[in-house]
């Protein structure tokens, strides 16, 4: 009973921020409602027995991923006055898409309530950091060694295109061509 | 009657822990401002403040009567909605860990003496030795969950928003200043914080903050702070960036910065900011104490009185509140010796000292933890 209502208190304030993250025009404001939908997610979580996920998902997307997103707005220094041009095609393909999401959830919905139900037993252990731990280890090996690799590459890429030379570096470099192209001569 | 009460019993038990836990811990804060200004005078040959009440003891709520009674003043360009926002994230997130912060050992059966004095009352029927019933084997910690450390980072880790979003709401250049050099301060530092908890957690087997003192009172060594010490330091290292404290204090370096993102601020504004700042300061603290110095554990108590008596638990708890106030000292302490870093030198410190220092670490304690199997 409880839990149904927290259910229904934090699905609505997610949907709500959901709909302010869509609905400013102002990127700050966007990006703090996102925050919200963030957080109720992550007290859904905690209402499934998944505190291990909730956790999670606090600490990396509301508190490190967010905070980058926040951080850059505020270093861009967005105009907010700037007059919007909406491009007409998008409507359209919002709307597709739109229609494909509710189709989605319409059909996941039919098919829950089609499957019989039975009660699983309720394990003390599922959702906690033991058994998520050495499922991840065991059984999920191959996953997470393929996004480990995943998000490797992406450090190395972002370090690659972050990276330039100083002026006495570039100086240098432009030195040694010269040299190069003298003695070759 | 006592349906009712048995209904309400868990929120009831949890609504005076919440308040009972908050009205300390804000007590604590109040007077570690008094205590900051006082060793900050002895330090540099002052007497501090003494004239409220006696030794300034009444000094904490001369100041909060005057930040209420002060005018607010709000910046006529600011960006009002997220500028009244700032102060209460920044409180809420420094407030919330206290639910899982573990004050003390568990009491194994608090009650049962009170219940043959109220035994005769009537209309009580049988609810006392129901209560008594009910609390036993009580822990002082008003939530036991499974992933307590993580809790504590995830938290705080959100309370930056509260010193980014005031420094770009105010619609002021230094305020603006503040705010960004507070959050790469503390992406850069919680990175280096996180990977000082891993040795613990590892060495622990647990994420759980009551399983992790447990765990401490198991191992060999007692105390974490012997077998993770370059942890240990890069933690306190790492923790007074994490709460803007000197030599850290770059978003508010009065010199360059007015007062950095609180420039806006005023009156009870101000306060908020001002006892999140501190209520940070006793947060850290409880985790240094208890990932690192054993939490409430006093080595040979268990020979003097029972474990889980009463007794047992005030001095386990006033041993855990003693640790946590030496480390406040030491943040004060720190504050009247060192100067303060330059914005280059602490990213410089942060990513190529603390860090590697804090990864190595870890590998270490893997292979340590691997080869002699310590769970």
């Amino acid at each position: 009973m409880a839990g149904t209502v927290l259910f229904f208190v934090f699905a609505g304030f997610a949907i709500a921020c959901a709909l302010s993250t869509v609905y400013h025009r102002n990127p700050l404001y966007s990006a703090v409602s996102l925050i919200g939908v963030f957080i109720s997610l992550s007290c859904i979580y905690v209402t499934l027995a998944a505190p291990f996920i909730a956790a999670v998902q606090i600490l990396i997307y509301a508190g490190a991923i967010m905070v980058l997103v926040i951080f850059v707005i505020m270093l861009l220094n967005l105009d907010e006055e700037k007059p919007y041009r909406r491009l007409n095609y998008l409507y359209a393909l919002g709307g597709f898409l739109g229609i494909v999401l509710l189709a989605q959830t319409f059909f996941v919905f039919v098919a829950v309530n089609k499957t019989p139900k039975h009660t699983v037993a309720q394990d003390e252990t599922v959702g906690k950091t033991l058994s998520i731990g050495a499922n991840m280890y065991t059984e999920y090996l191959l996953p997470v060694e393929i996004v480990g690799v995943l998000l490797l590459m992406a450090i190395i890429g972002g370090v690659i295109l972050v990276r330039r030379l100083n002026q006495p570096e570039l100086e240098l470099v432009v030195h040694n061509e010269s040299e190069k192209r003298h003695f070759e001569q | 009657m006592t349906e009712i009460l048995k209904t309400a019993f868990p929120f009831i038990v949890w609504t005076v822990g919440v308040l009972i836990a908050f009205q300390m811990v804000l007590m604590i804060v109040a007077y570690t401002v008094l205590a900051e200004r006082k060793v900050l005078g002895w330090i540099q040959g002052r007497i501090g403040p003494n004239r409220v009440g006696p030794w300034g003891l009444l000094q904490p709520f001369a100041d909060l009567f005057k930040f209420i009674f002060k005018e607010d003043l709000v910046p006529d360009k600011s960006t009002k909605f997220i500028y009244f926002l700032a102060p209460l994230v920044a409180l809420t997130c420094a407030l919330l860990p206290m639910v899982v912060y573990p004050f003390g050992p568990n009491l194994t059966d608090p009650l049962s003496w009170l219940v043959p004095y109220v035994k005769d009352i009537s209309y009580l029927g049988d609810a006392t030795a129901w209560i008594a019933e009910q609390a036993k084997n009580m822990p002082l910690t008003i939530a036991r969950i499974d992933v307590g450390v993580l809790f504590v980072l995830g938290i705080t880790s959100v309370g930056v928003y509260g010193i980014a979003l005031a420094g770009w709401s105010s619609n002021n250049k230094y305020s603006l200043m503040g705010g960004l050099r507070s959050s790469a301060q503390m992406i850069s530092y919680e990175l280096a914080m996180g990977a000082a908890v891993i040795g613990v957690v590892m060495l622990a087997g647990t994420l759980d903050l009551n399983g992790i003192i447990f765990a401490q009172i198991r191992s060999p060594f007692r105390w974490y702070i012997i077998p993770q010490f370059i942890g240990f330091i890069v933690f306190l290292i790492a923790a007074f960036a994490e709460t803007n404290r000197v030599p850290f204090d770059l978003p508010e370096a009065e010199t360059e910065l007015v007062a950095g993102f609180h420039t806006e601020y005023s009156a009870l504004k101000f306060a908020l900011f001002f006892m999140a700042e501190y209520v940070n300061m006793f947060t850290v603290s409880v985790m240094c104490v208890t990932l690192f110095l054993g939490g409430w554990y006093v080595p040979g108590l268990s020979h003097i009185f029972e474990v889980g008596s009463i007794p047992y638990a005030v001095v386990s708890h006033l041993a855990f509140i003693g640790k946590i106030c030496a480390f406040l000292f030491l943040y004060i302490w720190i504050r009247g010796t060192l100067p303060r870093f330059r914005f280059d030198q602490l990213m410089n410190f942060g990513w190529k000292f603390l860090l590697p220092l804090a990864l190595l670490n870890v590998i270490v304690t893997i292979i340590i933890v691997y080869f002699l199997n310590v769970n």
